[in-house]
């Protein structure tokens, strides 16, 4: 009995230590090494200042901006921390909605939000809310569909808005690998750089 | 469903065999302990290793033997995890500070990655540190797999041998595997993750102010690595609370792709072991075929559910093109959420890319009726194989049974002993599935724990039983699990599933080593051909799957009848 469990006890030791200690944390300070921008989370900056990450999405309300698709995230209530309240992308506490196909909150939730999104049929994107609640990208048509609004609000010409978000269409590779999608941050980054008329 | 969508599946999965093959031929090299072209680098660690744990690698063990070895090991690591997620707040690398886990969460959590579960119920950025990710978790993965993978080796070396009361070395199993085929693997795996996006920093967080002036506090840690070798193991357990839906843990097809690949490698790369450690290549490749065919029929029902879209919400004016998208990625779409579920469920993993939960019903019940197979279609790493020889051994002894033949399965003789045996582990899955879920539906303090009434908040517990003792870990995310019965039963189920199963099947293999090889006849019932493969698929739908249609009547159908019918709950 005693001698199985010495054996046991220093190769849990020896096998924790290789596989737990020793190899992440070499690996850690490798992939930094290899790859700085990603092993850091892909951080976007301006001015020296963080203004997010390329993977992860935001929350955009402003009718200036294209608006990622809902999301299910939530955070502490800060009056009563037992709690919780809805935080849209909040990056620090993944969820999606967990609600089932025939949930009456689901269908709800997507009916209250319809009458914003323009003419039906609309697309499935934009009222629906993503795995992770930071999905960052959203599909072609919701894009489109957006392009009036942001453009009004910026007082530019449809045709250039139309025009960027068509650059920042990514489609899938060698044709059948992915699928098309716009990257909501990055698309409102440009935006924000583009030059007023 | 699209052609692109089809065409997008089946390359990973033709890649998948492909990559396994060559795989599968070093696992066994390394089974049978010859020299790889890792020896160099590696062989110097192994060696260490014996030395300071005083194992004598050419000493083999009996059965029980190497059971109680087994189940020592794993013992002894499952109350270091425990040990772990209790202190968390006294140990190091943990930069924000967070709390130990309550006694009944850590022995739930211990129990889950002990048993190669990673059953999650907490939300990994706000629960745990950077530390005990690493060494809590990740040394389970790796340690698990491999645990699963020696019964799996020791099971194979029963039907290659004659006449031999030993099954092979256990301590020299497990280190031969995480050495020479875990940790490599894992290692080049995590390099490609980190180039395609996935964050490994001991960073927990980094603050950043919106373009539009608000905070977004964006969790990370050290994801790649345990990234690497929870898709490797078939572990499951992400870095963050929404799994690999999370941008951090698998930022865009390709990622997606390599994750769904690591899945299937050594599931599918042990049906090559095995034929190539019993000497008959074809052995392996029908078990391969079995697998191969069961994958495809789920992914066909659940591309076709989920494309179709929510008929609930088309009604009300949302376009059906894009399909079911609750809970799902756009860089995913259908065909890759669809691929990875179906992936991950028919191994142990439970890793997801997309929220079963939200799920179309029908879509929902692959992948539970995927575990409560027995998880075996190609199953785990290890416990897949070992899972399917049970099922053969039973598909042998009805062949023998219908026609009147003596039963043998690659020249053993299968008597009244195995057949017992395989029975009592394959009776596991009902029991604990099956009472568990009707014991936790009688009780109102379990119901409390759903998300939902009516058909999808049976299914939601159903789901959790078949993922617990199935040691899958994925779940219907919307039931709250960290209750003290869940907690608690659900952690007993892992225990059952698990180790239940296991110890039957190594007595299997010692009984089967005793014996000698007989060599085949016209009265051999031939287990290398489409017949066999047939009938084993038989076997595996009727014995694994029939008894749970009843359940799955009440849940996901009734719930997929009552949708189409416009009722919602």
């Amino acid at each position: 009995m005693i001698g199985t469990f010495r054996p046991a006890l220093i190769l849990v030791g020896l096998l924790t230590l290789l596989s737990g200690v020793l190899m992440p944390l070499a690996f850690t300070g490798l992939a930094s090494l290899v790859f700085p921008f990603q092993a850091h989370g892909s951080l976007l900056k301006k001015d020296g200042k963080i203004f997010g990450s390329v993977l992860i999405g935001q929350n955009f309300t402003a009718a200036r901006y294209f608006h990622p698709r809902p999301s299910a995230t939530t955070e502490p209530d800060p009056k009563d921390p037992s709690k919780t309240i809805s935080v849209p992308y909040a990056a620090d506490n993944s969820a999606g909605s967990n609600l089932a196909p025939s949930a009456k909150a689901l269908i709800e939730r997507v009916k209250s939000d319809l009458p914003s999104m323009g003419p039906h049929p609309v697309p499935a994107d934009a009222v629906t809310a993503s795995g992770s609640g930071l999905d960052p990208d959203i599909s072609r048509a919701y894009a489109e569909r957006q392009v009036a609004r942001v453009a009004a609000a910026r007082h530019l010409p449809e045709t250039a808005v139309r025009d960027l978000v068509n650059r920042f269409v990514k489609t899938p590779t060698l044709g059948f690998i992915g699928e098309e999608r716009v990257n909501v941050l990055m698309l409102n980054d440009a935006l924000d750089q583009m030059p007023k008329p | 469903m699209t052609i692109r969508g089809w065409a997008e599946i089946l390359l990973v999965l033709v890649v998948a065999v492909l990559l396994a093959w060559p795989v599968g031929i070093h696992i066994a090299r390394v089974a049978e302990g010859k020299r790889t072209f890792l020896h160099p680098l590696l062989g110097p660690i192994e060696r260490t290793f014996y030395t300071l744990s005083r194992i004598d690698p050419a000493q083999e063990m009996s059965w029980q033997q190497y059971t109680f070895a087994l189940l020592a090991l794993n013992a002894i690591h499952f109350l270091m995890l425990y040990a772990i997620l209790r202190l968390q707040f006294y140990l190091p690398l943990n930069p924000d500070h967070l709390a130990g886990m309550s006694p009944r969460l850590a022995f739930n959590t211990a129990m889950s990655f002990v048993t190669n579960t990673n059953w999650q119920a907490y939300s990994g950025e706000t629960t745990l540190s950077p530390g005990s990710q690493m060494w809590g978790l990740t040394s389970h993965m790796f340690v698990s797999a491999g645990t699963g993978i020696t019964v799996a080796l020791a099971l194979s070396r029963a039907f290659a041998r004659g006449g031999l009361k030993t099954l092979g070395n256990f301590w020299v199993d497990l280190t031969r595997i995480v050495l020479y085929v875990l940790l490599p693997i894992a290692v080049v795996a995590a390099f490609v993750l980190v180039a395609l996006g996935v964050p490994q920093t001991l960073a927990t967080h980094a603050d950043a102010t919106t373009l539009e002036g608000l905070r977004q506090t964006i969790a990370m840690g050290p994801v790649a690595f345990m990234e690497a070798i929870k898709q490797l193991g078939t572990n499951g357990g992400g870095y963050f609370n929404a799994n690999s839906a999370h941008p951090f843990e698998n930022p865009n097809a390709f990622s997606c792709i390599l994750e769904i690949l690591l899945v299937l490698l050594i599931p599918f790369a042990l049906t090559f072991t095995f034929g190539h450690i019993v000497g008959e290549k074809r052995q392996g490749y029908v078990l391969l075929a079995v697998a191969g065919i069961f994958l495809l029929a789920a992914v066909a029902v659940a591309y076709s559910s989920e494309a179709q879209g929510n008929p609930l919400l088309t009604a009300i004016g949302v376009d059906a093109t894009q399909g079911n998208m609750e809970g799902k990625e756009i860089r995913f779409g259908i065909p890759l959420s669809v691929l990875f579920n179906v992936v991950t469920t028919a191994t142990s993993c439970g890793a997801v890319n997309a929220m079963l939960d939200s799920y179309m019903p029908l879509g929902g019940m692959v992948s539970m009726f995927l575990m409560q197979l027995g998880e075996v279609v190609p199953g785990g790493v290890g416990s897949g194989l070992y899972g399917l020889i049970v099922f053969a051994v039973l598909a042998v002894f009805l062949a023998g049974l219908m026609v009147g033949r003596t039963p043998e399965y690659l020249g053993k003789k299968i008597q009244a002993k195995e057949v017992k045996l395989a029975v009592l582990a394959v009776l596991i899955l009902p029991l604990s599935i099956l009472g568990g879920t009707a014991l936790s539906l009688a009780l109102p303090e379990a119901r409390a724990s759903l998300a939902i009434g009516g058909p999808h908040g049976l299914s939601e517990m159903l789901y959790a039983f078949t993922s617990a003792t199935a040691n899958n870990g994925s779940a219907f995310a919307g039931i709250s699990a960290d209750t003290p019965w869940l907690d608690t039963t659900l952690g007993i189920a892992m225990l059952l599933g698990r180790y239940a199963f296991l110890v039957p099947v190594l007595a299997i293999a010692g009984s089967l080593g005793e014996k000698v090889k007989v060599p085949a006849s016209t009265g051999t019932f031939p287990t290398d051909g489409l017949l066999f493969v047939g009938l084993l698929c038989g076997v595996v739908f009727i014995v694994g799957g029939l008894q749970f249609m009843p359940a799955l009547s009440l849940g996901p159908l009734a719930e997929h009848f009552a949708l189409f019918a416009g009722k919602s709950f």
